[in-house]
């Protein structure tokens, strides 16, 4: 009640729709120079020039690799694995196709040298960011059939500690999981036929 | 005005220049407060207390510790072996954290049952609720500080989660993390935001829920307000100040505290890897993730909630919704009567539902993903929700029983609580209090507080005199 009286006695012969006026207008002017210095703020906040050039491609050889094994490569901080599939686990992919959420991999990331049924250049080598597409974990690798904890219609794939996601042995994920898409394939190209590049498409 | 007599004393001083008497008078010795507060009412000072051990330990542990991800692993463990009692402040601070949630959960649901967030009191319970989700970005950020196994793996799905937002979320994410993985970057800003930001914010927030306390009063456990009934000196009929009367009562729950918090402290600071997991003595390793991770024990509810829905997006909403529920529950519940005490059975079944269904879900979360630990998770979530949405339906049309005029028992008597099971109650203890055993017991322990009196009685005597 006291501060309305008092603002009738200041507003007493004034035209208070100027004061308003310049009032709204100084305002607009602080607000706009408040969003203006928080720019450098939040850009500090970004990957850092030395971040963005860090993201180098990786050259590997795989020459040791083994049927049934994966390697492990950092790429950008981020596992990429190699893994050699046997013939038996080629053909048990096109068995899976009706539990996957996205089997020919319309919706997933891969270069297009690799949007094929063994989401891969060479069939029995597969190359995959081992990233889940949930909440980025690395999943496990687990090849073995039917293992007691998997269930007996398992027929080898990744699975997510995390969440529980599963991925069939060409990184595509199964329906009713977290994870929304199939794992990524990063670029990547052969130098020769032992030597793959990760990190840039042929 | 200059021919008042001043006061020559050094708080007469002070008081010309500073309002130090009023302050105390209006807050501690002329702030009444409801006479009937029983144990629930503990846990609100008791987080102000965690809340000093955490600032206080946290300054001294960012005097050896280093915010760099080559570092700080082994910085961390040079806290805990060389540095001197180094391994003290670290366990105060982790064993802290925890507790802080434990206090924090038990004053939450104290509101719950007595009706504490509704009018007048819907700002009060809005800055707790602040309170609750800057404490849990605190805590969260804390985690990643020592740069264990757990740490890593954990920041990198909670800041996932972000990324589930559509359009901004991938943009989000990285401005986050300030790197496209979890890197030195995140870590850095992490123990930036971790000692200085969120601890400038939680102290202002304690502020703002004090203020907006000390405007409405205290609620009580008969729900009833002690305003309504003033003396002829305009103080509440059923009010105490808070000085002495609550800061004595405190103080005592401050020691049990502090001796529950020494020996977990001291015997039991991983707490069975509850407080400090087991993979987080590992270092970082961004190649692989640790075969079973599980957020610290107070985040598991909401994560059970995140883990139940089978879709990122759904997950994320799903946990988000959790915390949102509760932000407008004073809008949601619309019956008029505060306390558990005159509320309907209905209320009261809701409640135990949902305290059952919280416990199961932060059970579940601590535990690996299986198939039917998933089915389980998803009834508990739904029944956490349907707690709250049930509320703005029934809540209008509850039979509730009659309110008193004054302030009641800070807890009701056996003798006095009416329905079958405490009938039942009543009938085992009749029946325990019969048996030749209990009062062979009673007999030998009364025997010994007889003795352990008479020694008190004969100390008093010998050092009175």
């Amino acid at each position: 009640m006291v501060c309305k009286e008092e603002y009738q006695m200041i507003d007493n012969g004034v035209d208070t729709s100027k004061r308003w006026f310049l009032t709204k207008a100084a305002t607009m002017v602080g607000a706009a120079g408040a969003v203006m210095a928080a720019v450098p703020f939040i850009s500090s906040m970004q990957p850092s020039e030395k971040a963005q050039a860090a993201g180098a491609p990786v050259e590997i050889d795989i020459t040791k690799l083994e049927p049934g094994q994966l390697i492990r490569v950092m790429w950008r901080g981020k596992p990429v694995w190699i893994v050699q599939r046997s013939q038996e686990a080629l053909s048990s992919l096109a068995k899976l196709e009706p539990k996957l959420r996205d089997p020919k991999s319309d919706e997933s990331e891969q270069p297009a040298t690799a949007k094929n049924e063994y989401r891969s250049f060479k069939p029995e080598i597969l190359v995959a960011l081992g990233v889940c597409t949930h909440l980025g974990c690395s999943p496990t690798y687990r090849p073995e059939v039917a293992p007691t904890d998997l269930g007996p219609e398992w027929l080898g794939g990744f699975f997510c500690p995390c969440h529980g996601s599963s991925f069939d042995l060409a990184g595509r994920v199964y329906k009713g999981v977290p994870a929304p898409r199939n794992l990524d394939i990063p670029p990547h190209q052969y130098l020769s036929d032992t030597r793959l590049l990760i990190g840039e498409n042929a | 005005m200059a021919a008042e007599e001043k006061d020559k004393s050094l708080l007469g001083w002070i008081d010309e220049r500073f309002p130090l008497s009023s302050f105390v008078s209006e807050h501690l010795v002329k702030y009444y407060a409801p006479k009937n507060f029983n144990f629930l009412y503990f846990f609100g000072s008791l987080a102000l207390v965690v809340l000093v051990i955490q600032i206080l330990t946290g300054i001294f542990l960012t005097m050896n510790y280093k915010p760099d991800a080559k570092l700080a692993f082994d910085s961390v463990e040079y806290i805990m072996r060389d540095v001197s009692w180094g391994w003290l402040i670290r366990y105060m601070h982790s064993t802290g954290a925890s507790a802080f949630f434990i206090v924090v959960y038990l004053h939450m649901f104290r509101a719950l049952f007595y009706g504490s967030y509704k009018k007048p009191r819907e700002l009060l319970w809005l800055f707790g609720m602040v309170i609750f989700v800057l404490l849990m970005a605190e805590a969260f950020m804390g985690y990643l500080l020592p740069w264990g196994q757990m740490s890593f793996w954990g920041a990198q799905v909670i800041i996932s989660l972000f990324s589930a937002i559509p359009v901004v979320g991938e943009d989000l994410a990285l401005l986050i993390r300030g790197d496209y993985v979890i890197a030195d970057a995140t870590l850095n800003r992490f123990f930036a935001l971790h000692v200085i930001a969120v601890p400038l914010a939680l102290a202002g927030l304690v502020v703002l829920h004090l203020a907006a306390l000390h405007t409405v009063g205290s609620n009580n456990p008969d729900g009833i307000e002690i305003k309504k009934n003033k003396d002829e000196n305009g103080i509440p009929k059923d009010g105490i100040p808070f000085h002495p009367y609550y800061t004595v009562k405190d103080l005592f729950v401050l020691c049990v505290f502090l001796i529950i918090f020494a020996l977990i402290m001291f015997y039991w600071p991983d707490f069975g890897g509850y407080f400090l997991e087991a993979p987080n003595f590992e270092p970082a390793d961004p190649m692989r993730t640790p075969e079973h991770i599980a957020p610290v024990w107070y985040f598991t509810p909401f994560y059970s909630i995140l883990r139940a829905v089978p879709d990122k997006l759904g997950g994320v909403i799903a946990m988000g919704g959790s915390i949102v529920v509760l932000f407008i529950l004073p809008w949601l519940d619309r019956g008029e009567v505060k306390s558990i005490r005159y509320r309907s059975g209905i209320f009261k079944f809701a409640l135990v539902l949902f305290v059952i269904s919280f416990i199961a879900l932060g059970i579940l979360g601590t535990r690996p993903a299986t198939p039917t630990a998933t089915i389980f998770a998803r009834l508990f979530s739904a029944i956490y929700f349907l707690f709250f949405l049930s509320l703005p339906f029934y809540s209008t049309k509850e039979k509730t029983k009659p309110l008193p005029e004054r302030l009641t028992h800070s807890v009701i008597p056996l003798e006095e609580r009416v329905g079958w099971h405490w009938d039942l109650v009543r009938r085992i203890l009749a029946w325990v209090t019969s048996i030749e055993a209990y009062r062979r017991l009673t007999g030998v322990v009364g025997g010994y507080l007889k003795k352990a009196d008479g020694y008190v009685e004969e100390l008093i005597k010998k050092y009175s005199k």
